[in-house]
């Protein structure tokens, strides 16, 4: 009983900071462009200058 | 661009952003390649892509212009135009994500607090669980119930039911009864199991929503482009460009050989030929001189010429069309979902039985308490949960492997409207055809090596529809240019240049029948090359594929009656031939009185109100504006064998509809009289609930598999 008084509230607190981040990410527009995010990364950034 | 940035902090005072659409942009290379650009000009702070949107958003100095920003896109071979200034759609994904979210933590903490009170928790160890399950559940329900509850209530003040009704009391009634046992420390409280209810049936309402978005972002990117306007000549001679939407009558506009004119007008000066294939379908261009009238969307083909504004907004010819359109989407409007129409049924059904539940057992002397909590349960385990994804996931499903062939769907209701047509009207030019002049392959083939990489070399010097489509079509055939000297080009008989001496000229036949280009070079005969408008490729096999599904077609074209002859015997297909926008509205109308479910193809704006009006529409993507916007889909190939193969998916997704509406009702009888006799628990409602879900969803990846 005394661990789950511990527990719980770990799990839940743990839960929430998922959403939380989720919520931050919704509101930076962090899902506007999935399609560009997703070929974002294959972007050479550092080209040699000829 | 992070380097720019730094760069122009410190001087910098006030930024502007402009938003640029390039609908070109469709990989990491363009992408790179546009910011890079942009980023390198001097004032430009950031420019940053969404390739979703096909946009890019610049933060730029005042200094710097828009049309400084299109030109350098340009020269890197990308067309940009400024977004038109109407209101942003907004997403329809956006505001479902939040409760989504809300649900899916609320579920899954809920869930784990009941998998210990199902394994036999009991006493304080019960009443804290659920305690703990009201904290978290009651808020989430009330913030992630609110798009149905709210579509619910709309439906109810006008007197009509929907999906969302069932859904609504029985969400609300679960969450009350589940509160009244956990303050009064019942044995079994429903949090889980209605979360779990709000998240299946939003991550449904998302599929549907994300699907809408995709292909509103696809088609948009071309729509958003900002609208056409003129260089408007000042009585003091000086020129400026005016959008459309500014003209006013009287003005006087210079228009380009090879530009659209955006208003009625009459000619003033010059003299040119016109091709009104947009706004009539007729495919010969339209001879016109000083006085006489032009229309709207009409491309001047020859020589530059200055019209006097006669009718410009509400009173040109396309303002017509648009009004005819507005009418015909009116029957359109009309239509049922097919999800709503099972909800018709299905409300009165599930509502009916909870009664009939909470009767019977009074009757059989249960208290009213246990006759509640049974009715209660009945409507839980009936909550169209697979119900609710049995549409959304099998159209999602079907859209996307659609949208990998290059069609775009616009939304699912289309897909539904689209199974059931038994008829096709297609229009000529530029849906049969492709509605632009092409180089004939076999005088192409007569010329010489030489003579190639002359006609090409000076075909690439004009912007002369001819021109351009020579020059694509000599390029395709791995043609180099060779260096000329002098080049002029003549308004109305053509390109001159001196190669190594030699006088080579482009332009219009001495003898011309039909559409043809002359290539003369000194010393040479004069080499004539034709341009007719051809069939798009696979045509044949497309109507062979149509006819195969008893989908019968027909031509319905604005063309003259000897153009579309022409067609109607390669193809073998019935043909109507001079129709306006009108006609074609009205030839509809009458096959769908005779009951006929039709199938309009087309891509001008005298297809406009006919696609509006059909029970389906296909527009090319090299349709205009209003073709475009009025279709349900738009395809973005050359090949004709989009339209079977649109029609095959919609076929088959109403087939995984069906199927997934045997397995929901399928599922129903079986939990449906097990809840009647109060056998069900909220343990036994979840792995239910789950299980029919997941069974309708796999049912529906089927349809995932690449089209034919």
């Amino acid at each position: 009983m005394t661990s789950l008084a511990l527990l719980i509230p770990i799990a839940l607190f743990m839960g929430l900071i998922g959403l939380v981040a989720f919520f931050w990410a919704l509101r930076r527009g962090q899902f506007s462009d999935l399609d560009g995010a997703a070929a974002r990364i294959l972007i050479e950034e550092d080209e040699v200058e000829p | 661009m992070t380097r720019a940035a730094v760069q122009d902090c410190a001087v910098a005072p006030a930024r502007t952003q402009s938003v640029l659409v390039v609908p070109a942009m469709h990989c990491a290379g363009c992408m790179a390649k546009v910011e890079r650009t942009l980023g390198q000009i001097a004032g430009v702070a950031s420019a940053r892509v969404n390739l979703t949107a096909r946009q890019v958003a610049v933060v730029h100095d005042p200094a710097v212009t828009v049309p400084d920003l299109v030109a350098s896109l340009a020269h890197v071979g990308f067309e940009a135009q400024p977004r038109a200034e109407s209101a942003e759609p907004v997403s329809a994904v956006r505001p479902l994500l939040a409760p989504l979210a809300v649900a899916a933590f609320a579920c899954m903490n809920v869930m784990l607090l009941s998998v210990s009170v199902w394994s036999g928790a009991d006493g304080a160890t019960r009443a804290l669980f659920h305690w703990l399950s009201a904290a978290i559940g009651v808020p989430a329900i009330l913030y992630a119930g609110q798009p149905f509850f709210a579509s619910a209530w709309r439906a109810v003040r006008h007197f009509s039911t929907n999906m969302d009704v069932p859904i609504t009391i029985g969400v609300i009634l679960a969450t009350a009864l589940s509160f009244y046992e956990t303050v009064t420390g019942g044995k079994e409280a429903w949090f889980d199991g209605t979360l779990m209810l709000l998240l299946f049936l939003l991550a449904g309402r998302a599929l549907d929503a994300m699907m809408r978005d995709r292909a509103r972002a696809g088609v948009d990117a071309l729509l958003r482009q900002a609208p056409g306007g003129a260089t408007v000549i000042a009585a003091d001679g000086a020129a400026a460009w005016l959008a459309a939407t500014d003209l006013v009558p009287g003005m006087v506009m210079r228009v380009a050989a090879g530009e659209r004119i955006a208003a009625d007008g009459t000619i003033v000066r010059g003299a040119s030929r016109f091709d009104q294939s947009l706004l009539t379908g007729e495919s010969v261009p339209v001879p016109a001189d000083a006085g006489q009238a032009v229309l709207t969307g009409t491309l001047n083909l020859d020589n530059p010429v200055d019209v006097r504004v006669t009718a410009c907004g509400e009173d040109t010819s396309l303002a017509e069309i648009a009004r005819l359109m507005a009418a015909a989407g009116q029957g359109r409007s009309r239509y049922v979902r097919i999800a709503d129409r099972a909800s018709r049924l299905y409300a009165p059904a599930v509502h009916t039985l909870a009664a009939l539940t909470l009767i019977g057992w009074l009757l059989a002397g249960a208290g009213l308490h246990h006759a509640l909590v049974i009715a209660i349960s009945v409507l839980i385990i009936t909550c169209p949960c697979a119900l609710g994804l049995a549409v959304p996931v099998a159209q999602v499903v079907a859209a996307g492997a659609l949208m990998r062939r290059g069609i775009l769907v616009k939304d699912g209701s289309a897909l539904e409207r689209l199974a059931t047509v038994d008829r096709a009207l297609i229009d000529k030019t530029g849906t049969l055809t492709y509605g632009r002049a092409q180089p004939d392959p076999a005088s192409l083939d007569a010329l010489g090596q030489n003579e190639a990489a002359i006609a090409l070399s000076l075909a690439s010097h004009s912007r002369h529809p001819l021109s351009l489509a020579l020059a694509q079509a000599l390029a395709a055939r791995d043609m180099r240019t060779v260096p000329l000297t002098d080049v002029v080009e003549t308004v109305g008989s053509g390109l001159s240049a001196r190669y190594g001496g030699q006088l080579v000229t482009l332009g219009r036949p001495a003898r011309a029948d039909g559409m043809a280009a002359a290539l003369s070079i000194a010393g040479e005969p004069v080499r004539v090359i034709r341009f007719a408008d051809h069939l798009r490729p696979d045509w044949c096999e497309a109507l062979a594929r149509l006819a195969a599904m008893h989908v019968p077609c027909a031509i319905l074209s604005g063309d003259n009656a000897a153009a579309v002859a022409e067609i109607a015997r390669t193809t073998g297909l019935p043909a109507r031939a001079v129709a306006s926008p009108a006609d074609k509205q009205a030839a509809i109308a009458m096959l769908q009185r005779g009951g006929a479910k039709v199938l309009m193809v087309g891509d001008g704006m005298n297809d406009g109100p006919a696609l509006a009006a059909a029970d389906a529409s296909i527009a090319p993507g090299t349709a205009s504006d209003v073709g475009r916007q009025a279709a349900d889909f738009v395809f973005t190939g050359d090949s004709l064998l989009a339209l079977p193969r649109a029609i095959a998916v919609a076929r088959a997704t109403m087939r995984v509809v069906w199927q997934n509406f045997a397995l929901a009702i399928g599922y129903n009888l079986l939990a449906v009289p097990l809840a009647m006799a109060g056998l069900v628990t909220p343990l036994v409602a979840a792995v239910a609930m789950s299980t029919s879900s997941l069974v309708v969803i796999a049912n529906s990846l089927r349809l995932a598999r690449t089209p034919r």
